[in-house]
């Protein structure tokens, strides 16, 4: 068999090194080589959104990224959200906001949800629900999530003023 | 499971060489948000993955205000409506390429693998047909350029032959007094296949067409150019019963079928009733108005 693919890559801050088949995607990576349960697997079609990470910058499914691809870039995973101990406000707003029941979704939430907050820190509702559109929850009906995101965006407004 | 190779090359020539070279079955892989899923499902094999998001020209947008826009077939969704120029000149394009899949997939999908892909209902295609993109194909003979109206030739489907790829798509620049739109049905408000789409571009002078073209997806096996929709408006004046009428020339032209998405009836409706609301809106931007 041909050798695996070795990979560096910054995944929450910290250069790291994997060896991958070509063919598997970042997910596979981060969860079964690096052993980075958070980001979850819901379709692994890119549908559902669970598997959402930041690459370079920008949130992606990881399903629908191959781990080769990651050679030199910089990702954040669910992991790298909260600051050592202290949850990040979106996780703490999701917890006392009930934002979540079996979780599953969760963790891509709260990455896409971050990475709009950290680009367009007051958004409409109407501008969460479609950046959120690509992130599927069976669970909550949504409201839950969408208000706990408003409320770290409204609290954060209020700190600025 | 069986191995597969990845290759990244980082000019045009270094993948026509690859692909002329391999021995393998070569998978181009631009976003990749169709060919790792259908490589995924079993609907394509292949023994390596060529990664073209590495060539500087397919990620390259180049915009000319004198000759138009050249747009490389890797760029993804997002840095194409994020862009100034584009979105001051080409709205059609920041319509379509803002609906295709949610905010994850617009950070790969490019509009080049939204056409080699050639689905029926490609949201990225009318568009392109309306704007007169021309594709610029780079092949082992050297480059070609095909109308993109002529680029697909059948549901997944497209004109490239073997070794060739699809290196970039050039939009001319529009008259002055144009505009263009792109407007879909689905069920939901995002995040699903076209029942139906339109895309429109106007030249509109004085309250008369001075050109017109439409363009329709999921109704026929391919995108649909309906020529005679455009051409019916061209030296008319603005007004209800003109749109009206090429609506109709519109619905008369889709050929859909009827699937668990909507009957052929439904999608002719939709493409009557699209192709009146895409002319209104093009009209309004051909004016001036901000929408
Ligand atoms: C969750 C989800 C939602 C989606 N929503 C939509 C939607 O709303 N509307 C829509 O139209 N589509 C949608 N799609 C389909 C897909 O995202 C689009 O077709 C996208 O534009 C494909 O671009 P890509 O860069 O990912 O192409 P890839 O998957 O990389 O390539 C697509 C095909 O074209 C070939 N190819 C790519 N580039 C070239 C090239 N330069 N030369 C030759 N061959 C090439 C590949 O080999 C492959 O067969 C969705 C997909 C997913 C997973
Ligand atoms: S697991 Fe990637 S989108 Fe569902
Ligand atoms: S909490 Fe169960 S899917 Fe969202």
């Amino acid at each position: 068999m041909p050798s695996k693919t070795r990979v560096v890559t910054t995944i929450n801050g910290e250069e790291t090194e994997f060896l991958c088949e070509p063919r598997q995607s970042l997910l596979e990576c981060l969860r079964d080589v690096l052993g980075l349960t958070g980001t979850k697997e819901g379709c692994n079609d890119g549908n559902c959104g669970a598997c959402t990470v930041m690459l370079d910058g920008r949130i992606v499914t990881s399903c629908l990224v191959l781990g080769v691809e990651a050679q030199g870039s910089q990702i954040i995973t669910v992991e790298g959200i909260a600051a050592g101990q202290e949850l990040d406000p979106l996780q703490q707003a999701f917890l006392e906001g009930a934002a979540l029941q079996c979780g599953i979704c969760t963790p891509g939430f709260l990455v896409a949800a971050k990475a709009l907050l950290d680009r367009e820190p007051n958004p409409s509702e109407e501008r969460i629900r479609f950046w959120l559109a690509n992130n599927l929850c069976r669970c909550t009906g949504y409201d839950k999530i969408i208000r706990s995101i408003q409320k770290v965006a409204a609290d954060r407004q209020e700190a600025n003023t | 499971m069986k191995w597969v190779d990845y290759e990244s090359p980082e000019s045009v020539e270094g993948v026509i060489e690859l692909l002329t070279d391999s021995s393998g079955h070569c998978k181009i892989m631009a976003g990749g948000t169709d060919a790792l899923v259908q490589l995924r499902v079993g609907r394509s094999d292949a023994d390596v993955i060529v990664d073209i998001k590495k060539i500087p020209e397919l990620m390259e947008i180049k915009f000319d205000s004198s000759t138009g826009l050249t747009l490389g077939a890797a760029v993804p969704c997002h840095q194409i409506y994020e862009n100034t120029a584009i979105q001051n000149v080409f709205p059609g394009l920041v319509d379509s390429t803002s609906l295709i899949g949610g905010t994850q997939i617009q950070g790969r999908a490019s509009v080049g693998g939204n056409l080699c892909n050639a689905a029926p209902s490609a949201d990225a295609i009318p568009i392109l047909i309306a704007y007169e993109v021309t594709c610029l194909i780079a092949g082992p003979e050297g480059r070609r350029s095909v109308a993109v109206e002529d680029f697909c030739t059948g549901p997944g489907k497209n004109i490239l032959g073997k070794n060739e790829i699809l290196a970039s798509l050039h939009f001319p620049l529009p008259e002055k007094n144009s505009g263009a739109c792109y407007l879909r049905f689905i069920p939901r408000n995002e995040m699903d296949i076209a029942v139906a789409g339109v895309g429109v571009k106007v030249v509109v002078e004085n309250d008369t067409f001075k050109s017109a073209r439409v363009a329709l997806a999921s109704v026929a096996p391919t995108p649909l150019f309906v020529r005679e929709a455009g051409e019916i408006l061209t030296g008319q004046s603005v007004n209800d019963a003109n749109i009206n009428e090429a609506a109709r020339i519109a619905k008369s032209a889709a050929k859909p079928i009827t699937d668990m998405r909507g009957t052929a009836e439904y999608r002719k409706h939709l493409c009557e009733v699209l192709t009146r609301r895409s002319l209104q809106t093009a009209i309004a931007r051909a004016r001036g108005d901000q929408s």
